[in-house]
């Protein structure tokens, strides 16, 4: 074999390598961020809980965080919230699947054939302009008010953000990669498989990102459609019987059911993106 | 040999790169094309490579015409274009995927080792140096023994000692296995240093202007043929200064 004999040693002062090491976060670094993530929605919190206590405020339509956690633990203890956290996660995860995969398809097809994006992509992105509530109607009339036109509902809040990510990252993959991939003189579907995918795959989970939380925003317009179960018929049913406790439980757990999808989702996917250099790790 | 025959280049947008290029490589021959920015040189690698295809004329490599990349043609562009995806290790042997694995990486650890990089094996591209990313790029485009090298000024962008230290290595490559090389530079020094013959080139539309012959200095002591070297590269100087 052809080789390079090349013998010198490494020059520090020329070629050293960069401190990665230095660049991943620490524990001590990871808690920092935490307590400073939570420091300004605590001092809120405590801050309505003791205004309402000292009888500063009634707290009537914004129960204080004592109320909403009593109410929180009322439904807990009942079992209700469990039911209705499931709905709900089953509703998104449906709808996630669903519209993530038509995305992730409907992007390759028309980020690689220019005739597919010529085809599909303006009446896609008229479509992408359509507001979630819009589709109500016609899903309900289309499909009934049982489950398929909730997780379709969903699904079409994840497709858009997927399909536009997806598209617009395999446009943008580098000519320059491309090229390593010609002159090893992979075929099509290894040039697929060993440069698009790996290139795209950062924007992917970006866009996978905001299709989950765009997600659990279309539950609830999908929990409007007459559901029975589900944080988003908690939310109505507070709002028709006057339970602000209730909405706000609901809104709350909304928000830990979010960014708990969000951080089970960058946990799962994080692995594949060790390569990565970005400046995320030094700011 | 690898041949050029009255080759041309026009880009869609009706610019001229490349005109009446014609010319023989021998096997085994560093031919170095040298001259200023926009002459054409990357053009004629691109060519050579399969990467863009002649608007006339032909390209051919021991009488195949090369229309598109081809195993026995290899390139080192500019920039090392690592994948940032892959370790060190799977960069160098992203070319071998149709060779079994034992040979795979039997070879990658020659080829690691050769560029004095076995222990960088596993780390991403991200934690390597630029000169060391241009290392793993070498190690890249001659772990699959190719017939004919194409670089793409690959020493550009490194240190005045470490570009050395990869010149002397070259030729002594070339000693042992003797490619074709084919080395893009804008460098005269570099030109003299490595190639058998240094190709001057024009611009608008790129052409070949002048043909010096250097082999007389090379392979040699470093330090002999030193009043050789120096009369060559003013030669080649004035050929670039002569080009308009």
């Amino acid at each position: 074999m052809a080789l390079l004999g090349l013998n010198e040693t490494a020059r520090p002062a020329v070629e050293s390598p960069s401190p990665s090491g230095a660049r991943r976060g620490s524990g001590p670094g990871r808690i920092r961020r935490l307590v400073l993530g939570l420091l300004l929605p605590l001092v809120l919190a405590l801050g309505w809980e003791w205004a309402v206590r000292a009888g500063l405020a009634s707290g009537r339509l914004l129960p204080p965080p004592g109320r909403i956690l009593a109410a929180l633990a009322g439904l807990a203890a009942s079992g209700d919230l469990w039911v209705h956290v499931q709905a709900t996660l089953l509703r998104v995860a449906a709808g996630f699947a669903l519209g993530a995969s038509l995305g992730i398809g409907a992007g390759a097809l028309t980020g690689i054939l220019p005739l597919a994006r010529h085809l599909l992509d303006p009446g896609l992105q008229a479509l992408r302009a359509v507001p979630s509530l819009a589709w109500v109607p016609l899903f309900i009339l289309w499909l009934g008010i049982l489950e398929t036109p909730k997780v379709v509902l969903i699904a079409v809040g994840v497709f858009f953000p997927v399909y536009v990510g997806v598209s617009g990252a395999i446009a943008s993959v580098d000519r320059k990669l491309v090229e390593v991939g010609r002159i090893f003189r992979l075929s099509k579907p290894a040039l697929a498989r060993r440069i698009l995918l790996p290139a795209i795959l950062p924007a992917t989970l970006v866009a996978l990102r905001t299709g989950l939380g765009l997600g659990f925003l279309f539950v609830v317009a999908a929990e409007l459609m007459g559901a029975s179960e589900g944080l988003g018929y908690l939310l109505v049913e507070g709002q028709q019987f006057g339970k602000p406790d209730q909405i706000l439980a609901a809104i709350i757990a909304f928000a830990l059911l979010g960014k708990a999808a969000d951080t089970l989702l960058v946990v799962l996917t994080q692995p594949l993106l060790r390569w990565q250099d970005v400046a995320r790790d030094v700011l | 040999m690898l041949t050029f025959q009255d080759v041309a280049k026009t880009y869609a947008d009706g610019t001229r790169a490349l005109a009446g290029i014609t010319l023989s490589v021998a096997p085994g021959e560093i031919v170095a094309l040298i001259g200023g920015s926009g002459c054409g040189k990357t053009t004629v690698l691109r060519l050579a490579a399969g990467l863009d295809r002649p608007s006339a004329g032909v390209i051919r490599l021991d009488g195949e015409t090369i229309a598109e990349p081809h195993p026995g043609i290899g390139l080192v562009f500019q920039e090392a274009r690592l994948l940032p995806w892959l370790t060190v290790a799977e960069n160098v042997g992203f070319g071998l995927h149709h060779r079994p694995a034992a040979e795979r990486r039997a070879r990658v650890a020659r080829a690691l080792a050769s560029v004095n990089l076995a222990e960088q094996a596993g780390r991403w591209p991200r934690d390597l140096s630029g000169g060391q990313q241009q290392r793993v790029a070498i190690a890249r485009a001659f772990v699959a023994d190719p017939r004919v090298l194409l670089l793409d000024e690959p020493f550009s962008a490194l240190d005045a000692v470490t570009r050395a230290d990869l010149h002397r290595h070259l030729l002594a490559l070339w000693a042992q296995a003797r490619p074709t090389i084919l080395l893009v530079t804008h460098d005269v020094a570099e030109a003299v240093a490595l190639a058998d013959r240094a190709i001057v080139m024009r611009p608008r539309p790129g052409r070949i202007d002048a043909a010096l012959t250097i082999t007389p200095t090379r392979p040699s002591d470093p330090e002999a043929g030193l009043a050789a070297r120096s009369a060559l590269r003013a030669r080649l100087e004035a050929s670039l200064r002569a080009a308009p």
